[in-house]
């Protein structure tokens, strides 16, 4: 039988790369979801479509947009560079950031219709009790919608490890350093090698699946209403 | 302890909905003030400006000398700031907290009530005075409607709210249940002394709480005072039929004598006796109101006294509290089961009307 030598490398790197992107956009894209479901300023509507753009523009011009705003020569890759040591693109931060930019616009989709769904009368009742907004967010808002917020982390996290396209126009294929899993299917296909591309092919979709399958199950159990 | 509010807010059509405006001058002292009309009429809509969570365009709202809004000076106090207890409609308890979480909520929500043991000492004793002690550790989920209301009564007392405001408290609950709360209600107004304001599209429960009343209907109050003086005094007749409890007749005015106190009153080919008129004249037309229930059926053939009508009767059905007969011009009366079985088989029935209960509205 023939022995396969795989480097996990890619696994590794690439639940490393989701579980800080998930962190990122659970509390970034959360704050961003209250303010889409529960406040109304001027330019929500602007806002709501500059999150939905990533959804539909092509990972090549995302890509390119972030190469251009995190390069070295913009004024955000110079602060990073000046904070840090060392420019953004081509490291496996980068990743982070494309794995964000892939899962951020469902997740603040979905959070902000899933705290739409908290009813207002919970949080109205806080109020007139005399909890401010935060604390009307902390213990009465949240708890309510954990089951949908967390079955969309689940999501987030899932979809987190599946970015391609970005990952490789900013973080670029370096073995060992930002060679995510999708990006180390590519480069096994590309290369011929076709068992490793099976291997790691399996290894993505069962992870997946692991992730989807308590997120239904905790998505599906229905909020309570007011009356319950 | 009063509320005054002036409140004007205009809502803009959208969708199928018309354009709506309320305008509404409040005033409540403490007791329970109902506000009573259809739904869509505004009501809880002067709920949410009283609470903060609804902005008036114009107006003023003051609760016990303190300005909770003005529009004229921009004065918006946050709903936290306000200290209004507010029962929603199905109560809002906390599903993900047990009855004393819910209590907890509160009390530590105001820093106004410091210190964990002044705290608990407030909380043990609502619990108490709304026999919750046993049920203290259970999730809403777990209690009935009743205990349900009760605690979410309990839980706007924590803070010594300076206004209660209800939002129909007993819409889904049974009749038992019901008589249970306004007792429970009853008793805690005795005890706060605030203003209550309690929304009701329920005739009954407008009639059995009410210290006040404001009759809403689109947008505006149709009339408002004390609960006698707007259910046996109606400003006209549209306002005597939404009240649903009055026969209306048409009637002119034959005689007056304010030295006896009476008048005399033509009812179609009848003559009746009323009460003495103040601010009418002989041959004034107009409509006499009779409440339906202090109306006596009699069977035909007896000798005919003053103040009777004979009429057809047009029909009957059966009611909790007797039998409902309806007669010609749209006359109501009830009579008990037992008093029905004299009548029965008869087309044309004496219906008596008290002279005391008469109450004559101008065109």
């Amino acid at each position: 039988m023939l022995a396969l030598a795989v480097d996990w490398f890619p696994l590794w790197l690439s639940l490393r790369v989701a579980a800080i992107a998930t962190i990122c956009v659970l509390t970034l894209g959360t704050a961003l979801a209250y303010l889409l479901s529960h406040k109304s300023f001027r330019g929500k509507h602007l806002l709501d479509s500059l999150i939905t753009l990533p959804l539909v523009l092509p990972p090549t011009v995302l890509g390119y947009y972030l190469l251009v705003i995190a390069g070295r020569a913009s004024p955000f890759g110079h602060i990073y560079e000046g904070l840090f040591g060392r420019p953004l693109v081509f490291t496996w931060q980068a990743a982070v950031v494309a794995a964000m930019i892939h899962s951020a616009p469902i997740y603040i989709k979905a959070a902000a219709a899933v705290l739409e769904t908290v009813d207002y009368r919970f949080e109205w009742a806080a109020q007139s009790l005399g909890a401010s907004e935060w604390r009307t967010f902390w213990r009465v808002t949240l708890p309510l919608a954990w089951r949908g917020l967390s079955s969309l982390a689940a999501l987030s996290f899932a979809r987190s490890l599946g970015d391609f396209g970005v990952t490789i126009m900013i973080a670029g294929n370096i073995p060992g350093q930002t060679q995510t899993l999708s990006v180390a299917i590519y480069d096994a296909v590309e290369s011929g090698d076709g068992s490793l591309a099976r291997v790691l092919v399996v290894v993505v979709s069962a992870l997946a699946l692991a992730l989807l399958w308590p997120a239904a199950y905790l998505s599906r159990k229905s909020r309570p209403a007011a009356s319950a | 302890m009063s509320v005054d509010a002036r409140l004007i807010k205009r809502l803009r059509a959208m969708g199928d909905s018309d354009p709506f405006e309320l305008n509404v001058h409040l005033r409540a002292e403490a007791g329970i003030t109902v506000l009573f009309g259809p739904s869509g009429a505004g009501k809880s809509l002067i709920l949410n400006c009283l609470a903060g969570f609804a902005r008036p365009d114009e107006g003023r709202i003051l609760v016990n000398d303190r300005l909770f809004f003005d529009a004229a000076t921009h004065v918006h106090l946050l709903p936290r700031d306000r200290c209004c207890g507010y029962i929603f409609q199905d109560h809002a308890l906390f599903p993900h907290m047990t009855v004393r979480e819910n209590l907890w909520f509160a009390a530590a929500s105001r820093p106004a009530l410091n210190g964990r043991l002044n705290r608990h000492r407030r909380i043990n004793e609502l619990l108490e005075a709304f026999e919750l002690n046993e049920l203290a550790g259970r999730k809403p989920i777990q209690l009935s409607g009743g205990q349900k209301q009760r605690a979410a009564l309990a839980r706007t007392l924590v803070n010594e709210p300076s206004l209660l405001l209800l939002d129909e408290p007993v819409r889904g609950l049974d009749a038992r249940l019901r008589e249970g709360f306004y007792e429970v209600l009853r008793r805690t107004c005795g005890q706060v002394r605030v203003p209550v304001i309690l929304i009701t599209h329920d005739l009954e429960e407008c009639f059995q709480l009410a210290d006040a009343v404001c009759l809403v209907e689109n947008g505006r109050f149709t009339q408002s005072g004390s609960r006698d003086s707007v259910f046996k005094r109606p400003a006209n007749t549209e306002i005597a039929r939404s009240l649903g409890i009055y026969n209306i007749l048409p009637a002119e005015i034959e005689a007056l004598d304010p030295s006896r106190g009476t008048s005399r009153l033509r009812v179609f080919e009848f003559e009746l006796e009323g009460p003495y008129f103040p601010g009418h004249l002989i041959g004034d037309r107009g409509f006499i109101c009779v409440p339906s229930s202090e109306v006596t059926v009699k069977p035909p053939g007896g000798p005919l006294t003053a103040n009777c009508l004979v009429l057809r009767l047009s029909g009957q059905t059966g009611s909790p509290r007797g039998v409902r007969l309806q007669f010609e011009h749209d006359v109501v009366a009830t009579t008990t089961e037992s008093d029905y079985k004299a009548l029965k088989g008869n087309h044309e029935l004496v219906v008596e009307i008290p002279p005391s209960l008469i109450y004559f509205v101008g065109k």
